[in-house]
């Protein structure tokens, strides 16, 4: 068993949508992430807001989001178990993140301990 | 981690809650900001119980963010603080001391249909064009998003975004006040309330939109709005229970008028066992109340041509009636759809024959309805006629329903049904 983070970018598109729709996005996710802590996959999670973000550069400046050049940014990750990267993979397939178009998931191997030195 | 079921509409609803309640504590000229704060709440819940799961009081929750969020703006707007802080104090139930923004200690939790009620009142202001009022009412009192409100118009949300912005410069430039008007006002106010119900009712109930959802939603929030009315001494007048009474008829035949691939069934097509028996009585129990004080109106009228649609059988005591509350109709508020009606109705009277020679002496545009009108009247006595009618029809109708419909009729006449 690895651990994998399964990272979803996407744009700030809070403002556009109606009450409705973020209720239905919002529950849509929520039963993703069900369907894989029912396999006792799901390590834990978290939304990152949009708003009062900052990226500090190496000259030290401070500047308030969107982060640079990219439009799509992280909104958020879930940490979970899997067999494989393929598994994860599967897992990152059904989010429902990527019903927008551009928006992606990006699945990252945690480091364990056959990476250390 | 536990499965959680939202509620449905949960958000909508809250929206127009909070949305409301900030705006009327900020005043209309913050209509924004206010919508703002209430949007940035549901965003914080998404990236919250999306992972951690829903807590276990969600309103409250809602209520607890858009409170810190309102304070927090507060906090970082001078202009908006020195004018809400003496309006807070004054409430008691959260002074504010020195130098800090204050608490909104039951802001939300107080009932707020009043709040509800004074707002229908802004948004329905004369000054206001309809089509804007039915838009603003739609984003701030029903809390829909400007996609579904482009849908339900079958316009894009440039035309929408419009609407609600011409709207809400008038709501400041007119310094429109949230409350219900003066007695002396009310009458010709409430005129103004009761159309934009009326026809934000007939937008889902005669929409083209395919959105069949969307549709029973606009014709349920009307009748929330409606029940608003009535729930306020002040308005809960006659021309209301009228206006209620006539929603709950039409909206009994939902579920009747929907066919297996979400065709719509035409009334003499329709299961009447599918018909809301419920909807009925409360139809009849408001216009039964209806009924007093000097004034009919042309909701008084179609609530009762409503009521005897919902018997089913002819009979020439129904078509009377319905030809005579026609008549009273159409002198009370002339309108074509109405007039056409009224020919239909003097057909299943007095015959075919009589009714186009009345039809040739209406002035009527010569529209899909005029057509199929026709070709309904021809059907028995002249198919041929009949088919060249709804064909003229046909070219005319513009949602996909009405060329179904009309697809129908014209098959029926080639098989001699």
């Amino acid at each position: 068993m690895q651990e994998f983070l399964l990272i979803m970018r996407h744009e700030d598109g809070g403002k556009l949508a109606s009450p409705e729709q973020m209720q239905a996005w919002m529950q849509q996710t929520m039963d993703w992430i069900n369907s894989i802590a029912a396999q006792n996959k799901f390590v834990s999670g978290t939304g990152l807001p949009f708003d009062e973000a900052r990226v500090v550069k190496s000259d030290k400046m401070v500047t308030n989001g969107p982060f640079g050049d990219i439009k799509e940014t992280i909104g958020g990750f879930i940490h979970v178990w899997a067999d494989s990267v393929e598994e994860a993979v599967e897992f990152a397939k059904a989010c429902p993140v990527l019903q927008g178009d551009g928006n992606t998931v990006e699945v990252r191997k945690i480091a364990g301990p056959e990476h250390a030195k | 981690m536990e499965q959680q079921e939202l509620i449905p509409h949960l958000f909508r609803t809250e929206f127009r809650k909070i949305t409301v309640v900030l705006c009327k504590l900020f005043g209309i000229e913050h209509l924004e900001t206010a919508e703002d704060l209430a949007s940035d709440t549901f965003l914080s819940a998404m990236e919250t119980w999306t992972y951690k799961g829903v807590p276990p009081n969600p309103t409250a929750w809602l209520y607890h963010v858009a409170k810190n969020k309102a304070r927090n703006h507060l906090q970082r707007d001078k202009q908006l603080r020195d004018k809400i802080i003496p309006q807070l104090n004054n409430r008691q139930d959260g002074a504010a001391r020195d130098g800090e923004a204050p608490d909104f200690i039951n802001l939300f939790e107080e009932n707020n249909s009043d709040s509800q009620l004074q707002m229908l009142f802004a948004v329905c202001h004369p000054s206001i064009s309809r089509e804007s009022q039915i838009a603003l009412a739609l984003r701030i009192l029903c809390g829909f998003g400007i996609d579904e409100i482009a849908n339900a118009f079958l316009t894009n949300r440039e035309t929408i975004n419009k609407r609600l912005h011409r709207a809400k410069t008038t709501l400041r430039r007119e310094k429109i006040s949230i409350s219900v008007p003066a007695e002396k006002e009310i009458d010709s106010r409430l005129d103004t309330v009761l159309a934009t119900l009326y026809l934000l009712f007939n937008e889902g109930y005669y929409s083209e939109s395919h959105d069949q959802v969307l549709r029973e939603d606009l014709c349920q929030e009307a009748m929330r709005l409606t029940r608003l009315l009535l729930g306020n001494q002040q308005t809960d007048l006659p021309s209301v229970k009228a206006l209620y009474s006539l929603t709950c008829f039409q909206s009994s035949r939902f579920a009747a008028r929907k066919g297996s691939s979400g065709e719509l069934i035409l009334y003499e097509d329709q299961d009447e066992s599918l018909w809301n028996r419920d909807l009925i009585s409360a139809g009849l129990y408001y216009l039964h109340h209806a009924a007093t004080g000097p004034t009919l109106t042309k909701y008084h009228l179609e609530a009762a041509i409503a009521c005897w649609y919902t018997q089913k059988t002819d009979t020439p005591e129904k078509w009377e009636n319905i030809l005579q509350l026609f008549d009273t109709l159409l002198q009370v508020e002339y309108s074509p759809v109405a007039a056409l009606n009224r020919i239909y109705a003097l057909s299943k009277l007095r015959g075919p024959q009589v009714a186009i020679e009345a039809l040739s002496r209406i002035r009527s545009n010569r529209n899909q309805y005029y057509y199929s009108l026709l070709g309904e009247l021809y059907r028995h006595i002249n198919p041929e006629l009949a088919t060249g009618h709804f064909q003229q029809a046909l070219s005319l109708a513009r949602s996909a329903a009405d060329r179904q419909i009309l697809q129908r009729r014209i098959r029926s006449i080639a098989e001699g049904v």
